[in-house]
């Protein structure tokens, strides 16, 4: 009983709450701008509204390019059933699924890309070379703060890694925990196109990334994109708020609401960036993510040779 | 299980016989030698495999006797898995190469090429049986001559002749390390029988190092590996999927039978194999990114995924030496799933370039594009095979790496510090390898296949039947496996705990992998779904095809469609002081410019940079000795004496004495 219960409370947040945080960020950055900004829940209503268009499709593509949006949506949503959200455990994990955790986005990724140079536009070959660049460097990244949770854990599941994480916020327990934290933010800002990797709302196609890889993508193929990387950075976002605010409760209504709180306060603050920052020059990425991978590398040297918390 | 695989071998060298003397009638010599060997091929698959799910000792020796002893071959786990890779990848790479060999008929005899390739099947499945020193290294050479007339089919073409050199001299450079390496072995041990092999102390750490340079130069470990960009472009397709897929893996082989004489390993033998591969899979795959031919980048990825295998042998021995059997376990078994899956895959996209080369008369990845729609079943073979060699789940090169993965997560959880930082080193280095290795099989399928022709490709044509069938087959396996890890575990387990002294049973996955599998259907499933989601929402309304999107430029050409190397670009660029590009500019000058060009050549710091020079430093400094060498009988006659008379005056002092 409990676990149906708990499953579906998994994929109910899964499935509703992702496109909050896209309202959540463009309400903080008209905040900041002095403007009233769109409502909240705009980004559903433009789902709704692609979801009942038509759809036109380039001569020179294949079905790769119909694939791309889906895949990267399905990848998306698989990695957030492998992921405990607010709770112990989670539907789809097992021992040694933090591998699988990064390489569904790069399933997603690979079917991005593929549909992007199926289009045979310069503009979007452009915009999947930087994304396989960036996310080249950010894998790193992500691997060694996922390797800082599973060290001290000594498990390769993603559930007991955030389990044995000491209750207390923002990575005050030990060093290891901030520096993880800290580079799981740099590797959420690039692997979900922000300020100051990529900026969203650019509006010249030479300096997209992600924007421009779906230039051709309308109609509901479009809805699914929006869709998908609203679930992708809502997954990313959920293991950083885990981390950063490990609950001390087990499950329960509590460590909901916590996480759910912790959520919006990520979306305020990726707003917050991106209203403050400029983006950087492209040749700056990848030192910025190399930064990510340092920063958790020396997280890493302090667990080892400092002992686990 | 033995008499299943003697026969296989048997049946390999009558076929090349048959065929090799059918001179005259081309397509029949190829009919036969194919037959021969997909038959052998089928046979030993089963016998490998009934070996590995039923393993019962069985050996064989010869009663008569060699100069240095009797011939011994048996089977183990190790041998009938290698055995399995060796006829797996052997048999479809003979189907594939009855598909593209016809296109040479009437242009040079087939008979020499057919049996060749069938002997080179059956040395190595020899290499792999091969109990005795001296039996090792006559099936190695047999291999290494065998595959170096296949390298220069083409032999009037004067690369290709460069290409075998290299090869060779290659290969050879090897077998000089093995030659010393199975002497001290015999002469400790007194026998070259593998039985009676041990070794221990300064013996054993210099048997590792002289295993590591001479199985590492046929494996293509950097920075032995410069042999392999030059060979495998220059053999034909079959040939290349064949050495790719598993005649480099010999040497994977030979270096952990090897490893399996030399008792308890050395702390700092696991950093050698993780350091060296660290350097093979970046240098790999960097390398690769840089190339503009498709069967070079598919040669430079081949060295990142010996540099993975090699990563996991390191693993292996990382925790055989802090004896942490799981951390063993997880790093053997990883690097031999992925010797099988390197094979499997890497057969494939070989067999992908082979059937574009055929198609289209090119394999210049910048000529080439939308080629999906003139051939979609080499475009979905080669669309599985990237997927795959980027360790991309739910297809099998993900489990491979995972495997690897776990084995340093494990081991930076559970080893001493010492340890658990060379377990970490692996963390990053496969997650950046991993990273590249997407942009590289993206770009590179991304060129060739999809967007508009960047050249005109007016015979562009789909392969045969054969060569689509190969490959189908091919693909099959990759996602066969890839969806039921936990079966093919099973094959892997009794071959790494043989090469890891682990006990069986002690650690398994087949757990984690079924979970794994059930992800893989979710995924199917979410998949399905949203595709009936979205033509369902499509059904009624207006579906139109129209241009792509050129942003209102009004004159777009498939020039000016991004490139492999355009696409490259931005990787390269933070790795630079690592690859050697010579770049030859002359730019647009004035208001008006009339000419501009731009040429940029890409070399291997290995090669180029110290291999080469050094070879050549080597050579200039021994030919000081052609002094002595004057092609005067007398002189000669005058050497003879004096080394006779140094030689009885050596003889009468010891007799002094």
């Amino acid at each position: 009983m409990t676990l149906a219960w708990d499953v579906t409370l998994h994929v109910g947040l899964l499935v509703i709450a992702p496109l909050l945080l896209l309202g959540v960020i463009q309400k903080t950055k008209a905040w900041f701008a002095g403007r009233s900004g769109a409502p909240l829940l705009q980004p559903y209503f433009d789902v709704w509204k692609l979801l009942r268009k038509g759809a036109v499709y380039s001569r020179t593509t294949t079905w790769l390019f119909r694939a791309g949006p889906i895949v990267s949506l399905a990848t998306a949503l698989c990695a957030g059933l492998v992921l405990p959200l607010a709770e112990k455990s989670s539907p789809l994990g097992f021992s040694g699924d933090v591998i699988l955790f990064v390489y569904l986005f790069g399933l997603g990724r690979f079917f991005t890309m593929a549909a992007a140079l199926d289009t045979g536009s310069s503009f979007e070959g452009m915009g999947a070379s930087r994304e396989a660049a960036f996310s080249a460097f950010a894998e790193p990244a992500l691997l060694l703060c996922l390797a800082i949770l599973c060290v001290p854990a000594r498990s390769v599941s993603l559930g007991d890694a955030l389990g044995a994480l000491p209750a207390a916020p923002l990575g005050l327990s030990h060093p290891a925990y901030l520096a993880a934290a800290l580079g799981l933010f740099g590797v959420l800002l690039a692997e979900n196109s922000r300020i100051p990797v990529d900026d969203p709302n650019t509006h010249l196609e030479l300096t997209m990334i992600h924007e421009v890889m779906v230039l051709d993508h309308g109609g509901p193929d479009l809805a699914l994109v929006l869709y998908g990387s609203a679930v992708k950075l809502f997954v990313v976002g959920a293991l950083l708020v885990q981390v950063a605010l490990p609950s001390p409760a087990q499950g329960g209504w509590q460590s909901v609401g916590l996480f759910l709180g912790g959520q919006l306060g990520l979306a305020v603050g990726i707003g917050c960036v991106e209203s403050m920052m400029a983006r950087l020059r492209l040749p700056r990425v990848p030192q910025f993510l190399v930064g990510a991978s340092v920063l958790a590398g020396i997280g890493l040297a302090a667990l080892l040779y400092r002992g686990a918390p | 299980m033995l008499g299943t695989i003697l026969f296989a071998i048997a049946l390999l060298i009558l076929s090349a016989f048959v065929s090799a003397g059918l001179t005259r009638f081309d397509r029949a010599s190829l009919a036969l030698g194919t037959t021969g060997s997909v038959i052998a091929c089928l046979t030993g698959a089963i016998g490998a495999l009934m070996a590995l799910v039923r393993p019962e000792p069985s050996s064989f020796r010869g009663a008569w006797s060699m100069p240095v002893g009797e011939p011994h071959v048996a089977i183990d786990a190790l041998s009938a898995f290698f055995l399995l890779c060796v006829f797996v990848v052997s048999g479809l790479a003979a189907l594939y190469g009855s598909g593209y060999l016809p296109a040479y008929v009437g242009k040079r005899r087939l008979g020499p090429a057919v049996a060749l390739f069938n002997v080179l099947i059956a040395s190595m499945a020899g290499l792999v049986i091969a109990r005795d020193g001296i039996l090792f290294l006559i099936a190695w050479e047999v291999m290494s001559f065998a595959s170096f007339f296949l390298v220069t089919f083409e032999n009037e073409r004067e690369d290709v002749r460069r290409a075998g050199m290299t090869y060779l001299i290659a290969s050879q450079f090897g077998v000089v390390f093995l030659f010393v390496l199975f002497v001290l072995l015999g002469r400790s041990s007194g026998t070259y029988d593998f039985d009676h092999f041990a070794a221990v102390g300064g013996l054993a750490n210099a048997c590792f190092l002289l295993a590591v340079v001479g199985f590492g130069a046929k494996a293509g470990f950097w920075p032995f590996h410069i042999w392999l960009p030059e060979a495998h472009p220059a053999a034909p397709s079959h040939v290349s999927a064949l050495m790719s897929g598993v005649m480099i893996k010999m040497g994977i082989y030979g270096l952990l039978r090897t490893l399996t004489f030399l008792g308890p390993p050395a702390a700092w033998w696991s950093t050698v194999l993780l350091l060296l591969g660290a350097a093979s899979g970046l240098m790999g795959i960097v390398h690769a990114l840089a190339q503009r031919d498709l069967k070079r980048r598919l040669a430079y990825s081949s060295v990142e995924n010996i540099g993975l295998i090699a990563l996991g042998i390191g693993l292996g021995l990382l925790g055989q030496s802090h004896g942490n059997a799981i951390v063993s376990f997880f790093g053997y078994s990883g690097a031999l799933l992925h010797v099988l899956n390197h094979g499997l895959m890497k057969g494939l996209l070989f067999q992908g370039a082979g059937s574009v080369i055929h198609g289209t008369g090119t394999g210049s990845i910048e000529s080439l594009g939308g080629l999906y729609r003139r051939m979609p079943t080499t475009a979905f073979s080669f669309l599985v095979g990237s997927i795959a060699i980027c360790g991309l789940p739910p297809l099998n090169g993900f489990v491979g790496e995972w495997l690897i993965y776990v084995g340093a997560f494990r081991g930076a959880a559970s080893l001493p510090a010492t340890g658990a930082v060379s377990a970490l080193v692996a963390i990053p280095v496969l997650a950046l390898v991993g990273g590249l290795a997407a942009a590289c099989f993206v770009g590179t399928f991304g060129t060739i296949f999809l967007g508009e022709p960047r050249m005109q490709l007016p015979r562009a044509h789909e392969a045969g039947i054969a060569m689509r069938g190969t490959m189908l087959i091919g693909s099959l396996l990759c996602v066969g496996i890839g969806l039921w890890p936990a079966g093919v575990l099973r094959l892997v387990m009794p071959a790494a705990a043989l090469a890891g002294h682990i006990p069986v049973g002690l650690s398994d996955a087949s757990g984690p992998l079924l979970a794994m599998s059930r992800v893989a259907f979710v995924l199917a499933f979410l998949i399905a779904a949203l595709a009936l989601l979205r033509s369902a929402l499509l059904r009624r309304r207006e579906v139109t095809q129209g241009v792509t999107w050129g942003c209102g430029y009004a004159a777009p050409s498939p020039r000016m469609q991004y490139t492999a190397s355009s696409f490259a670009q931005p990787l390269l660029a933070p790795f630079a002081p690592i690859i050697r590009v010579r770049v030859h500019e002359d730019g647009p000058s004035g208001y008006f410019p009339a000419r501009a060009s731009y040429e940029e050549h890409i070399g291997d710091v290995a090669g180029e940079g110290f291999l080469i020079p050094g070879t050549r430093r080597v050579a200039r400094a021994l030919s000081q000795l052609r002094v002595i060498q004057q092609g005067r009988v007398q002189l000669y006659l005058v050497y003879i004496v004096v080394t006779l008379v140094a030689l009885l005056l050596w003889q009468l002092m010891g007799a002094a004495e």
